[in-house]
């Protein structure tokens, strides 16, 4: 419990969230709609995408504002930093489900297929596979090309976020920003290189389990650094607007604590997916 | 610790619908979340009946087999996640913040948006009954390839749950930093009331199992939708993969259904008795076995897909070990009785009843746990027996001993107690009555999910019937009671139960629409 | 009411469940076993039940007791202990022994349960929306098994007979004494085979193999029922096995196959339209109703009617294509592998014919076979 807070702050009533509830919806909708084909999905999914925005600009701005005027610190900064942490842990357990998958598939489920000569003559089970229905030949993707690259520029770039973290404690505010911009510039070619090797790739989606298991692992990843990058230029955003204190700079906290786990995951990600 | 902390308030707040829809105060947004769960208890309760109604004889009488499949998905899924879940996150809103002398939960807008999401995700699950082709069908458990072969209404069900999943994780992560974070100068995790425990592991199972949910469902979404292999052998895919993906979520999950249950019903005992709970630290050491036992446990809902025996022994080991902390809770809750001063008000009957028939629904699952025992019992009426007495006479009986206990305290008003009797009699009396024959179905052979049985199976399928229509109707009784309660009754004062000592009962009933601006400083 | 009315109904219930006696007159437990497996299984869930039951009465006789004599109405007043190690320490380490008594018995049933090796027979066992097939490797003898129990039944329209959904068209037959392993898949969704009699029940996992064994002691018919939902017809797939004695048992697999040689002539002929329509209402009924129903009306959003369909009321061999293929992705099953020539050929012929199909045409088992050659 924080020691010398003398307020926690409750914000008045808002319409943010029933706002965001109703996007989600809408947004919810207009993709069922577009997975069972009917034309009208994409515009419903718009619409919704659309007020999503407009729901996290408005609830968002309200924070910074509240922020600005000094209701957030003490016991209030220390219940964002609670909230980032456990929320950080929940996507942690959901890259650890689709982790799951790729172990279970490759450790339990091939090699029971490769067993199972009744129903798959043939089927070796060699890894990586695309299973015993699927038999058109794929070259999988190698480790050493274009994934090392990008370990050393996501590695990099969680340097320079730290470095930029420097800059915040020392108040200088030229390398916070230089630190940020050099964060964001090798997230946007992380995610380049990223769809280059997605438009070369010899194998698809539906190549079998190595293919479901690649893209979506390398997608939802690929989708948290785009999150990301978003972030880091919002913050770098209220960095040149003059917001933060050496002192109080939580939201800046925040996103570098997200960029690191980003991160690991990718760690995790050149190890499993790309390498053994 | 000399603390002065205030908390800045905004005292005023929209009238009528506005105020609900744009709330960031816990105690409006509890009542929202119970009254939803209640609206969702009597609408898949209904479903229930419709299928009890059904099976009340051999034949098909009221529905076809597609519409009855339907009907038992969806029945479970929004019990689930409409009913039992809301009801304890409706409980932790009102009861955490003034249990540990919170101004509010830590994330009031957050907690808003919790709830809000949940009416999104039921009009998604309701719209799907209207669906072509009807409602989802394969069971609240998603097996695919089943799952695989649904229209529109599979994919409404998928987003519901992602929605229902943003909730729960928005809304455990709110209380974790509240419990974390926002107790009463002094008051020491060791200090905390028993329900506050159980909601902090909860809320910690939820954050670590959900995602683990989303994960999965999404990858049905992709194997219906973009063409990839995860739950088919021919892409080397496997089905009982997802089962042990869901089911590494399924089994925190009852949990997260069962412990705010055991804090409810650790609150009103020592409150009846008169007398401290016995062996709190044991009992915080149980709550916290029981959900880290709950990860190693899930393949148990599996012995039939055909596992390894190293994988079958493993996994009965672990479930059996449950049996260990689950007692120990019990012995304390009968302990804690022993030399009490005890009277019998309804929450308390509540309380009792919940004790004996949890401990059968526990010891029905010892059964189950047994490997070559549930062999021959998995997917029948017997597992169908088992998990009603954990999260009927376990979870919903403690939810309702719960809302007569705190009543008084959000209400102001004493409920009618002998209409809450009735309420109690009738429920406990019909519960049994429709559920405990299921267990001699179970064994007999009949198999669960289907609209249509074999000829031996009538007798014991009408007595089922008969209990679930007088269960069904003895809440519309709960309901009732509810609203007089709210309209009026004898004044409540701050702590009409003499044996209660948490923080609540120091403020007035109902407590002012801003509680705790000024923490209440136990470090003396 | 007053609690000892609570304390009454819940020792009525303890004894309901814990008298051999009631056992006896009602379907109360398990049934009957038929297997060594099954017995012990038996024998294992009396002996937990026992224990558990043993348990029940030492927590709540007390707590009974309590609620009786500790009532604040009598003017009981509260203690104050509300801790006790030596207690809570013994009601931790207690109920492990207990445990442990418990697992060593299951472990060696869980153990002979998984037990397949050195069979004396295998069957293969394939479960399909919504029948099972069974195929006897290396004796080339396959057949599929149908729910028996007429429609009419099922809905109100005739009395119930006495195995009412528990009855198939062709029973697995197995001999007795003999150790038989299954193994089993399932070609669309999972299904689990299980027959309580015999102490297995095995889900049947597409795509994938699962066995179990067998050894049956006394001739006689076992009843069981697919065990996980697996659609719209899930109830009505039930399993049915006659064990009869190994020289009965070579009897009937020497007749069995002279069946198969004597369908394989007869789908050589030509045969009249009339006639394959009339045989073909018959495989509908069994294999088609389900899901395109009666009137051929199908399900509306679920299954598609046959009725004015394009594909029935379009090409012979279109029509064909898709039952001999079956529609991927969807509950359209490929009949190709599962039923004859002569089946097939002959449901084409009904469906073109029915209802408000009036194609006037048909197919020929020949024709059927033709498509079978150019699969190979």
């Amino acid at each position: 419990m924080a020691e010398h807070v003398s307020t926690y702050y409750v914000p008045p009533p808002s319409r943010w969230p029933v706002v965001g509830s109703v996007a989600l919806l809408i947004l919810a909708s207009g993709f069922i709609l577009l997975l069972d084909k009917m034309p009208v999905g994409p515009y419903v999914m718009a619409l919704g995408a659309a007020i999503l925005v407009y729901m996290i600009l408005g609830w968002f701005g309200n924070v910074v504002r509240e922020n600005q005027a000094g209701l957030l610190e003490g016991q209030v900064d220390a219940s964002f930093r609670w909230g980032m942490v456990w929320f950080i842990f929940s996507e942690v357990m959901f890259f650890a489900g689709f982790f799951g998958a790729l172990f279970y598939a490759r450790n339990i489920a091939v090699p029971w297929l490769a067993e199972a000569q009744l129903l798959w003559p043939g089927y070796n089970g060699q890894w990586p596979t695309s299973g015993p229905g699927i038999t058109e030949a794929f070259t999988p993707m190698g480790a050493w090309g274009i994934p090392a690259i990008n370990t050393l520029i996501l590695l990099s770039s969680g340097a320079t976020v730290t470095w930029a973290h420097w800059g915040m404690k020392r108040g200088s505010r030229s390398q916070i920003k230089l630190g940020l911009i050099l964060t964001i510039v090798l997230g946007l070619v992380f995610l380049a290189l990223q769809a280059h090797e997605y438009a070369e790739a010899a194998f698809t989606i539906k190549t079998g389990i190595y293919g479901a298991t690649f893209y979506m692992l390398t997608g939802f990843h690929g989708l948290h650094v785009t999150l990301g990058a978003i972030m880091l230029t919002v913050i770098t955003g209220r960095v040149f607007a003059g917001h933060f204190t050496p002192e109080h700079h939580f939201g800046f906290e925040a996103v570098s604590w997200y960029w690191h786990f980003v991160d690991v995951v990718w760690l995790l990600l050149f190890i499993f997916v790309y390498w053994l | 610790m000399e603390s002065t902390m205030t908390a800045v308030h905004h005292e005023e707040h929209p009238s009528g619908l506005a105020r609900w829809l744009t709330t960031t105060n816990h105690k409006d947004i509890g009542t929202l979340y119970l009254w939803f769960s209640f609206a969702m208890f009597l609408f898949a309760g209904s479903l229930a009946m419709l299928i009890r109604a059904e099976l009340f004889q051999p034949g098909l009488q009221l529905l076809s087999p597609a519409v009855f499949n339907q009907l038992t998905a969806l029945h479970g899924l929004i019990m689930i996640f409409g009913a039992i879940m809301p009801a304890f996150v409706g409980f932790a809103n009102w009861q955490v913040p003034l249990m540990i002398g919170a101004p509010d939960m830590a994330f009031p807008r957050l907690n808003n948006w919790s709830f809000w999401l949940l009416p999104a995700a039921a009009t998604l699950l309701i719209a799907s009954f209207f669906a072509p082709g009807g409602a989802m069908a394969a069971g609240w458990t998603m097996y695919p390839p089943l799952f695989i072969q649904g229209g529109i209404s599979y994919d409404m069900t998928i987003l519901a749950i992602h929605i229902l999943g943003l909730s729960s994780i928005m809304g455990a992560i709110n209380i974790v930093t509240t419990i974390l974070n926002l107790r009463a100068p002094g008051m020491k995790l060791m200090m905390m009331p028993l329900f506050v425990w159980t909601w902090l592991i909860t809320a910690y199972l939820l954050v670590a199992v959900m995602p683990v949910l989303a994960s999965v469902i999404t990858m049905l979404l992709t194997d219906r939708h973009f063409g990839t292999h995860f739950f088919s052998a021919a892409g080397g895919g496997d089905p009982v993969m997802f089962q042990h993906i869901f089911w590494f979520f399924g089994h925190p999950e009852v949990y997260i259904m069962i412990l705010p249950a055991f804090g409810i019903i650790s609150t009103i005992i020592p409150t009846f008795a008169r007398k401290k709970l016995f062996g709190y630290t044991s009992m915080v050491y149980a709550v916290a076995s029981i959900a880290l036992l709950s990860f190693i446990v899930w393949a148990h809902h599996m012995f039939t897909t055909g596992m390894p025996v190293a994988g079958q022994l493993f996994f009965m080991y672990s479930t059996m070990l449950i049996a260990i902390p689950t007692g120990v809770k019990v012995f304390n809750w009968v302990a804690t009785l022993w030399r009490g001063s005890i009277s019998f008000e309804t929450p308390m009957l509540f309380a009792l009843a919940v004790v004996c028939l949890f401990t059968i629904g526990g010891f029905s699952g010892l059964v189950l746990a047994l490997v070559p025992v549930d062999i021959q019992l998995q997917d029948t009426y017997y597992v169908v027996a088992h998990f009603h007495y954990v999260l009927f006479s376990g979870a919903a009986m403690s939810i309702m001993g719960g809302v007569y206990y705190w009543l008084p305290k959000w209400t102001g008003h004493m409920y009618d107690e002998t209409l809450g009797k009735w309420h109690f009699w009738l429920t406990a009396v019909a519960f049994n009555v429709t559920f405990f024959p299921m267990h001699f179905l179970g064994l007999a052979g009949m198999p669960r999910r289907i609209p249509d049985y074999a000829l031996q199976f009538a007798d014991f399928n009408r007595i089922a019937s008969v209990g679930a229509f007088v269960l069904g109707l003895a809440q519309l009784l709960f309901l009732y009671v509810v609203v007089k309660c709210i309209r009026g009754g004898f004044a409540a004062g701050e702590r009409p139960w003499d044996g209660a000592d948490t923080l609540e009962w120091t403020l007035t009933s109902p407590p002012p629409y801003h509680s705790f601006t000024t923490p209440p400083n136990l470090s003396k | 009411m007053r609690p000892p009315s609570l304390r009454i109904l819940l020792a009525s219930l303890v004894v309901g469940i814990a008298s051999p006696m009631a056992w006896a007159e009602y379907a109360l437990n398990l049934p009957a076993p038929a297997t060594d497996i099954a017995r012990r299984i038996y024998d294992l869930h009396t002996l937990i039940l026992w224990i558990c039951g043993g348990i029940f009465l030492v927590v709540f006789i007390p707590m009974f007791y309590a609620l009786w004599r500790h009532r604040k109405s009598v003017g009981h007043e509260a203690h104050r202990f509300h801790e006790h190690t030596l207690l809570e320490w013994a009601w931790t380490v207690v109920p492990f022994f207990i445990l442990i008594g418990m697992a060593v018995p299951t472990t060696a049933v869980v153990i002979s349960m998984k037990d397949t090796s050195a069979p004396d027979m295998t069957i293969k066992v394939t479960g399909r929306q919504w029948k099972w097939e069974y195929e006897y490797l290396g004796a080339d003898l396959k057949f599929i098994s149908n729910l028996a129990t007429p429609q009419e039944q099922l809905e109100q329209q005739a009395p119930k007979g006495e195995h009412y959904l528990l009855e198939v068209d062709r029973p697995l037959v197995i001999p007795t004494g003999k150790k038989i392993r299954f193994v089993i898949t399932a070609e669309d969704v999972i299904h689990s085979w299980w027959v309580p009699a015999f102490g297995v029940k095995q889900d049947a996992v597409p795509g994938f193999v699962r066995d179990a064994w067998v050894k049956v002691d006394q001739p006689g018919t076992y009843r069981g029922q697919c065990a996980e939902l697996c659609g719209v017809r899930h109830g009505y797939m039930p399993i049915v096995v006659e064990a009869m004695p190994p020289d009965k048992y070579a009897e009937w697999m020497a007749a069995q196959k002279t069946l198969v040689a004597a369908a394989q002539a007869g789908a050589q002929r030509e045969y009249p339209l009339p006639e394959l329509i009339a045989m073909g209402e018959r495989v509908y009924m069994t294999n088609c109703v389900a899901c395109h129903q009666a009137n051929g009306a199908g399900i509306p959003g679920a299954f598609p009617a046959l009725n004015g369909s394009k594909l029935v009321n379009g090409p012979p061999a279109g029509h064909l294509d898709r039952v001999f293929h079956g529609k991927p992705g969807t509950a359209m099953q490929a009949f190709g592998g599962q039923l004859s020539d002569m089946d097939i050929a002959a449901v084409v012929s009904f469906e073109r014919n029915s209802w408000g199909n009036k194609m006037g045409d048909g197919v020929q088992p020949r024709d059927v076979a033709a498509l079978r050659r150019t699969e190979k």
